[in-house]
């Protein structure tokens, strides 16, 4: 029997692979097109503590094998959270992870505070790392500081796995998993999207209204990888891996590299069910390679040279 | 709402340079009303990443189509189909003309197209009540690039003067209507922004009820990547999305 389960502080995620927020709403929206409960777990939409209404139109773009964003956070406030998808939540048999960004240490206090009794949030994805919000976001995200004692503030107000959710938009990210780590954090994800820009040169215009977004999708992806393998040198606690993941292979790169669960972003928007299959896949390769628990795969990469890289290219 | 692997019918130019594909689903044909759209995946790779969302012209028994120009990779790949081939759709998404356009409320249809905003009208006429009278205006920037295919008698405006009145839609129906009295008058439009504008403001004027299908760049066409907003008038929340609320709204809801 294959073991697909991986545990962060003692919340058991059913499989390695959970959808990223932002990219899959509160879980209940395209119950039509994907069966979320084949899931490991959804991460919700960022929660602040009053609905945002979100940037102005064009909100994206998208660029070679990639998009760029700027949706600013827009989101329905966490107490119609509480009140609406609660009760819709409590029958999904994924873990539920409750995605909270704030323009202030007190804010994400009060949003994990109102969240924090109800069983079905599992636990905390902490987005330090908004790149499309004016106060906040990444002001927080690129200051070691203020990652420590946002971390120290929220570790102080649960008992549930607390998770940072890091940017690359830093010379060294590990320096903030560290940070996180020494507060207490019990996982990081790692990365967020990368600041990007596109110009339309017929109007001359930028192509999304806050002139610069959060570059995601398959165009990220070597770079994600290249900072999950930075965090995981440095830091004990797990690492879940994320950018530009659309299939099982990618998901079994980010293992290997050193992330002990992924999530899927952009691909969602392309193939709502991504997730689901990239699950699928990695057992099926589990099975045939004879792994019997999909955490073997966890930093398993090799670390010599190789010696050929000709069949990846053919 | 379903995702399916949908078999490529026919790809036929239908006016100049204005392409119809044709695919076969039932789910989706069957589902489809006037005024929704389908997001199509044009191949199975990562370039173009997104999937492209495209109004629905008309359905046939089993055969849905979707009417383009080639104006970048998406349309590229999409007009190179051959019979067979398959593409990868999410449909029928969004909220169609139905609702205005089964109303008791109103008994003259006045369907106003802007170039390739035509896309929505031939399956809006094949199911608009009989007892409506319809007419139909189009516009474009020359004769041959007007869409006739299941339209019947139009008015048509082009840019060049080389077919009926010479100028734009907008002009063109107003002139119309400072000559022409019609029974409780109710505007579908599709089209340039800046034509849908220009026609939300006629309308407002006027006082007659003005429903358009607005065009949003999106990413999912579900919701999930609230990538398509369009602010609201008075309305509770400052933006709704094109894809879930729209794409066809009444003119004095939004700013189109």
């Amino acid at each position: 029997m294959m073991n697909e389960t991986f545990t962060i502080a003692g919340v058991t995620f059913r499989n390695r692979v959970l959808v990223a927020s932002g990219t899959f709403g509160y879980g209940d929206e395209v119950p039509e097109l994907v069966d979320a409960d084949k899931l490991g777990g959804i991460v919700t939409k960022s929660l602040s503590m009053k609905p945002r209404d979100g940037n102005p139109a064009p909100r994206i773009a998208e660029t070679a094998s990639g998009m760029l964003n700027s949706i600013g956070l827009a989101n329905i406030g966490v107490q119609k959270f509480i009140d609406e998808k609660i009760p819709k939540l409590s029958s999904f048999a994924s873990t539920v992870i409750a995605n909270i960004a704030a323009s202030s240490v007190e804010e994400y206090c009060a949003v994990l505070e109102a969240l924090d009794p109800f069983k079905v949030v599992a636990g905390f994805e902490i987005n330090v790392s908004c790149p499309n919000v004016k106060e906040g976001g990444l002001s927080f995200g690129t200051d070691k500081v203020k990652v420590a004692l946002i971390t120290r503030e929220l570790r102080r107000r649960t008992k549930k796995p607390l998770i940072i959710k890091l940017t690359p938009n830093v010379t060294h990210i590990s320096e903030f998993a560290l940070a996180a780590e020494s507060e207490g954090a019990d996982a990081v994800s790692v990365i967020n999207t990368l600041i990007g820009m596109a110009i339309d040169i017929r109007t001359r215009k930028t192509r999304i209204s806050t002139i610069t977004g959060g570059l995601s999708g398959p165009a990220i992806k070597p770079i994600a990888i290249a900072k999950v393998y930075e965090v995981y040198r440095a830091v004990q606690i797990p690492i879940i891996g994320i950018g530009g993941i659309t299939s099982w292979e990618d998901a079994v790169e980010f293992l290997l590299a050193g992330a002990s669960a992924v999530q899927i972003g952009t691909y969602n928007f392309v193939d709502p069910s991504a997730g689901v299959k990239v699950a699928e896949g990695i057992k099926l390769f589990c099975e045939k390679q004879s792994i019997g628990n999909v955490g073997e795969l966890v930093g398993a990469m090799e670390a010599q040279r190789s010696l050929s890289v000709i069949e990846s290219w053919l | 709402m379903i995702q399916t692997h949908a078999p490529v019918h026919s790809v036929e130019e239908i006016a100049s340079g204005i392409f119809r594909l044709s695919f076969r689903s039932r789910e989706v044909a069957s589902a489809a009303l006037p005024g929704q759209f389908v997001n199509v995946k044009v191949n199975d790779s990562l370039f173009p990443l997104l999937r492209r969302p495209f109004s629905i012209f008309s359905v046939e028994s089993e055969a849905v189509s979707i009417v383009f120009n080639v104006i970048g990779e998406g349309t590229r790949i999409l007009v190179s189909k051959k019979p067979g081939d398959v593409v990868d759709v999410i449909g029928p998404l969004g909220n169609g003309f139905s609702v205005a356009m089964d109303s008791k409320n109103y008994k003259t249809a006045l369907i106003v197209a802007g170039g390739l905003g035509i896309a929505p009208f031939p399956f809006l006429l094949s199911q608009i009540g009989k007892d409506k009278k319809v007419l139909s205006f189009t516009g474009a920037r020359t004769s041959n690039q007007i869409v006739r295919l299941g339209m019947g008698h139009m008015h048509i405006a082009t840019d060049d003067g080389s077919e009926g009145f010479a100028g734009n839609v907008v002009d063109l129906l107003e002139e119309h209507l400072s000559h022409h009295h019609y029974e409780l008058p109710r505007i579908f439009c599709c089209g340039p922004a800046r034509m849908l504008k220009r026609l939300s403001d006629f309308a407002q004027k006027k006082g007659i009820e003005c429903y358009a299908s607005l065009e949003c760049a999106m990413a999912c066409g579900v919701g999930l990547c609230q990538g398509c907003p369009v602010e609201t008038i008075n309305g509770k929340k400052k933006y709704v999305l094109v894809c879930k609320e729209g794409p066809v709204f009444e003119t004095s809801t939004v700013f189109v």
